[in-house]
């Protein structure tokens, strides 16, 4: 009794309100062996015989190779393998979006960090010495590191596939459209890293049939295990991929880092090959979030309302493609901001440069442009002499409205709402502490700050994204419901990255079946492609898929109890774990109504089709969307340039929520990113040369730095479409949080501040504004 | 096949064909010495002297809670007690660290019981990933042992070693003071004459 169906998220009734469990805290079901140190992260992992497995990594960020001599490592006792480009069998490029990237480079290395070599052997140290014993020659060449140059189409080409990976230009209305007032700016975003926690990791297990066993901690199992099969020559499914406790993501595990180069290892010794990332190869193994340069021009009527918009957005890619294609047609599709433009002019461009290799991250293209359009909100309403909340109230995107993409939004869309809600939310009251040496003040446990130099702002922002893969992309998740003597087992490949899905995944089949008897199967690829973790899309299409299979296995149990008792399954229901008739007549166990036999359905939810964007940027792209509001407020210590975030307060559109506390968890967790960004992120990178891979030199949030988060208000909107009218909820926290900080810190310092992350010169080192040197 | 750890094996060295002899032409320093972690003694013989306590605990010992976020003593992923003292067991040589007492995140609760601390962190909704969680763990009951009523600014000092990158650090704070809370209550129960004091919040 298998069959495979396909649910269209269209079928689904929006906002069924019918939950005993969705839309209550339930606990995590992997929280207890979290807490007690017994949940097996991907480094946790070992079998028996394992070797260590290591990568040698380009210095230089752009070098011919002239040689490699991997004798003396080959030579070293304990070393089992050395493997090279020629070692590979199959595909020697990968790639997310386009196959452009080697598995180990061979004649060129076009990034600092690109994978020359890997090794395994018996001890990490002895892998890590081999690795050094691997003699490489470069040449290093002069590195394209500008994006600017790599656009200019007299730059030599660092890539067989050109500098440019994609020119989006969008076209909407008007293009001479002019208002009364106009406002330009440039703006800039650094590189910012994920960091998540748990380094890169797996364990490879050969198998006798000439397959492997990869435990992996990642996003996205099915298409690592494509991109590792085509690389090994394999068929697919001799590659089994096996989701490993995954430490985080955000974005930085869609890419394939070490899985290629341990499966080889694993396949050419033999054994078994495990690998751990240290935290500068993690730094320096996976994509970043792209800088970005954008420029900006808003022209408005008097009365604040949007005319035009032009801009010029540059995204640096680094060496290889990765998803840099999808992140900059959010960037052109987001530019505008969640208000209503009628006329648009948008170029956009995303470049490869030998800067290291830039993909997804939380908010995906999203939080680039925030950044500058919430600015240029900004200084229409001081150009306007508007109140800045006032005037995105007057912009702000409504149902039935059309994106500068052409595109009608369709569902649900409470802009105005989240603005209002988090700008009536109350301020902390007070001010900046004002005794000398307060932990509170800016420099905290430095206590560095003289208190009348410290001055406090308020910055207010909105942001939006797309949930979903978009432009076209056949998106789906797939998940099996399976009842056999009495009980349920779920089975998705979704990847549980920390977010929450496991909790769900309970909740949604504990409402079907009135029991929370049911198993969550481990994700592997023995079950269909559930898609990415990422694009804040899991919630809906994954909880859609096992919603769907849940609710299919339990049709077909009806049917086979009806069946068997000779009656309908119309007047069967399951019900707390049984299945009873409403005459009471029938009342049994779910084993019993099976009478033996297996159930097992599996289903391929879709969400509504998407189309490509056209020549001129317009187009059904995206399925659905997500706003949230932020308001900052912080301090500024003028002398010192250090500052303070103390709140940042939220208003969030959510759909329904399901889980309240896993969404006030997305929600802190978003906006402690969207901080760091403003204040304190970047990786610094100096002609090529990343210049701060640790977490010495990189900087996240620690208690001390985070603000209070205040929730104003999660509004429930039900979108239509979406399994339990929920929208996902990771991603909006991090798009407009940094803009909001930005725009306080501008506030406080009067400074124009256009680059985040806003470095302690960029405030200490400016120049005095007027009338307030000597204040 | 696979599992988490050694457990199987706790006193095994690394490779019975290549007992760890890293580098022939460089030899290691090796040396044997007895960890005693979680009131238990183990025996290394033979392992390389530059082998860290954190690798030593997850590699050697199958006793993987203790996590690898940095390996360079900026995280606090690692945390773990070393005669009471909360430190990095990355920064920690585990050769130097023979006769000391060792608590790890497993040796916190015994067998199937979860600690006031751990139960917190599962009801707050402290634990995302959990990558941090077991460094915070220990951290916390390290906290709650020296200070029983941190203020909350004394709580975010306290964990400010420990990062996270998930939860933005709401619903761990949350967890904290509901176990200081607690803690306080219980003890005034028990106490009465002595109860006063509740919740204080932040200072400064
Ligand atoms: S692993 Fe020890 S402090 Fe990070
Ligand atoms: S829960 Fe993921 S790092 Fe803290």
């Amino acid at each position: 009794m298998t069959t495979v169906s396909a649910v269209s998220s269209t079928a689904v009734a929006p906002a069924r309100v019918r939950s005993a469990s969705l839309g209550t805290s339930r606990k995590r079901p992997d929280g207890g062996p979290k807490v007690k140190g017994e949940f097996a992260f991907s480094s946790d992992l070992w079998a028996e015989g394992a070797l260590w497995g290591k990568v040698l990594r380009s210095p230089h960020p752009a070098a011919r190779i002239t040689g490699i001599d991997t004798s003396r490592a080959r030579n070293l006792p304990g070393v089992k393998a050395v493997l090279v480009a020629d070692d590979v069998p199959g595909n020697p490029f990968f790639g997310l979006e386009m196959k452009d990237q080697p598995v180990f480079a061979s004649d060129v290395a076009r990034y600092m960090g690109e994978a020359v070599a890997a090794v395994a052997a018996d001890h990490p140290e002895v892998a890590r010495k081999a690795a050094e014993l691997i003699e490489v020659t470069y040449e290093p060449i002069d590195p394209l590191v500008d994006p600017e140059r790599a656009l200019d189409p007299v730059t030599p080409p660092m890539h067989p596939m050109g500098n440019t990976v994609r020119h989006i230009s969008v076209r909407h209305g008007d293009a001479v459209a002019s208002g009364d007032v106009v406002v330009e700016g440039t703006y800039e975003v650094g590189m910012q890293d994920q960091a998540f926690m748990g380094p890169e990791s797996g364990l490879a297990i050969p198998d006798e049939d000439g397959g492997v066993d990869l435990f992996i901690s990642t996003q996205w199992l099915h298409v690592d295990r494509d991109q590792v099969a085509d690389c090994l020559a394999l068929p697919p499914d001799k590659v089994r991929l096996h989701l490993a406790g995954v430490g985080g993501a955000f974005g930085a595990r869609e890419d394939v880092s070490l899985q290629v180069h341990i499966c080889l290892l694993a396949l050419r010794t033999g054994r078994p090959v495990k690998m751990v990332f240290s935290r500068e190869e993690s730094f320096l193994g996976h994509v970043h979030r792209h800088p970005a340069r954008m420029s900006y021009r808003h022209e408005a009527d008097r009365d604040g309302r949007i005319v035009k918009i032009e801009a010029k957005i540059l995204l640096d890619g680094g060496a290889y493609a990765s998803s840099s294609t999808a992140v900059l047609a959010n960037a052109a599709c987001f530019a505008g901001g969640p208000y209503l433009v009628p006329n648009a002019v948008i170029d956009a461009d995303v470049v490869r440069t030998n800067n290291p290799p830039c993909g997804a991250m939380r908010g995906f293209g999203a939080v680039q442009v925030c950044h500058a359009y919430e600015a240029q909100m900004d200084k229409l309403a001081a150009a306007l002499g508007m109140d800045p909340v006032e005037l995105r109230l007057r912009n702000a995107l409504q149902p039935g409205d059309e994106l500068l993409t052409g595109q009608a939004l369709t569902g649900a869309a409470p802009v105005a709402e989240v603005i209002r809600r988090c700008a009536e939310a109350p301020l902390p009251p007070g001010g900046p502490a004002d005794e000398p040496g307060s932990m509170t003040l800016p420099g905290g446990a430095g206590r560095t700050a003289d208190p009348t130099r410290v001055r406090r702002g308020i910055g207010f922002a909105v942001g939006f994204k797309n949930l979903m893969y978009s432009e076209g992309f056949d998106d789906y998740s797939t998940a099996r419901c399976r009842i056999e003597h009495g009980i349920v087992t779920v089975f998705s490949a979704a990847a549980e990255v920390g977010q929450g899905l496991v909790t769900l995944v309970e909740q949604i089949a504990e409402d079907v079946f009135g029991t929370d008897k049911i198993i969550v199967a481990p994700a592997d690829t023995g079950v269909g492609s559930a898609g990415s973790t990422s694009a804040s899309r899991q919630t809906w299409m994954s909880g859609g898929a096992v919603d769907a299979a849940c609710r299919k296995a339990r049709d077909s149990l009806l049917d086979l109890a009806a069946r068997r008792h000779g009656t309908v399954a119309a007047v069967l229901e399951v019900r707390e774990g049984r299945v009873v008739s409403f005459d009471g007549e029938i009342d049994e166990t779910i084993e019993e109504a099976t009478g033996g036999a297996a159930i097992e359905e599996t289903v391929e939810f879709r969400h509504a089709p998407t189309f490509p964007l056209d020549e001129r940027g317009q187009g059904d792209a995206h399925v659905s969307f997500a706003f949230a509001a932020h308001r900052a407020v912080v301090d500024v210590d003028l002398d010192l340039g250090l500052v303070k975030v103390v709140e940042v307060t939220t208003a969030q559109d959510v759909g329904r929520v399901l889980n309240p506390v896993q969404v006030v968890g997305q929600i802190e967790g978003g906006i402690a990113q969207g901080v760091g960004l403003a204040v304190m992120e970047e990786i610094l990178v100096d002609q090529g040369l990343v210049r701060n891979a640790s977490f010495t030199d990189y900087l996240i949030p620690t208690a001390l730095d985070m603000p209070l988060v205040q929730i104003a208000a999660l509004v429930e909107e039900p979108e239509p479409g979406a399994p339990f009218g929920a929208k996902g909820v990771g991603e909006p926290p991090t798009i407009s949080s940094t803009a909001a900080v930005a725009a306080a810190v501008r506030a406080a310092s009067g400074l124009a501040l256009t680059r985040v992350p806003i470095r302690p010169e960029h405030i200490a080192l400016a120049a005095p504004r007027q009338g307030e040197a000597g204040s | 096949m696979t599992t988490a750890g050694r457990a199987d094996q706790p006193d095994q060295p690394d490779q019975p064909d290549q007992p760890d002899q890293p580098d022939q032409a460089d030899q290691p320093d090796q040396c044997s010495y007895t960890l005693s972690v979680n009131g238990q003694e183990h025996e290394l013989r033979g392992a390389w002297m530059g082998e860290s306590l954190l690798y030593v605990l997850r590699n050697r010992l199958g006793l993987p809670g203790a996590k690898n976020a940095c390996e360079q003593g900026e995280c606090g992923s690692c945390s773990v007690l070393v005669d009471g003292e909360l430190v990095c067991s990355c920064l920690v040589l585990a050769a130097t660290a023979g006769g000391r007492e060792i608590v790890t995140v497993e040796g916190l609760g015994a067998g199937e019981r979860f600690t006031d601390v751990q139960v917190a962190f599962t009801e707050t909704g402290a634990v995302q990933c959990g990558f941090c969680t077991p460094g915070l763990i220990v951290t916390v009951h390290d906290l709650l042992e020296r200070n029983p009523r941190p203020s909350e600014l004394e709580i975010r000092e306290a964990i400010s070693g420990n990062l996270c990158r998930c939860t933005g650090y709401g619903r761990i704070l949350e967890a904290v003071e509901t176990v200081r809370d607690a803690r306080l209550a219980a003890a005034s129960r028990a106490a009465p004459v002595a109860a006063g004091a509740t919740r204080q919040e932040g200072a400064g």
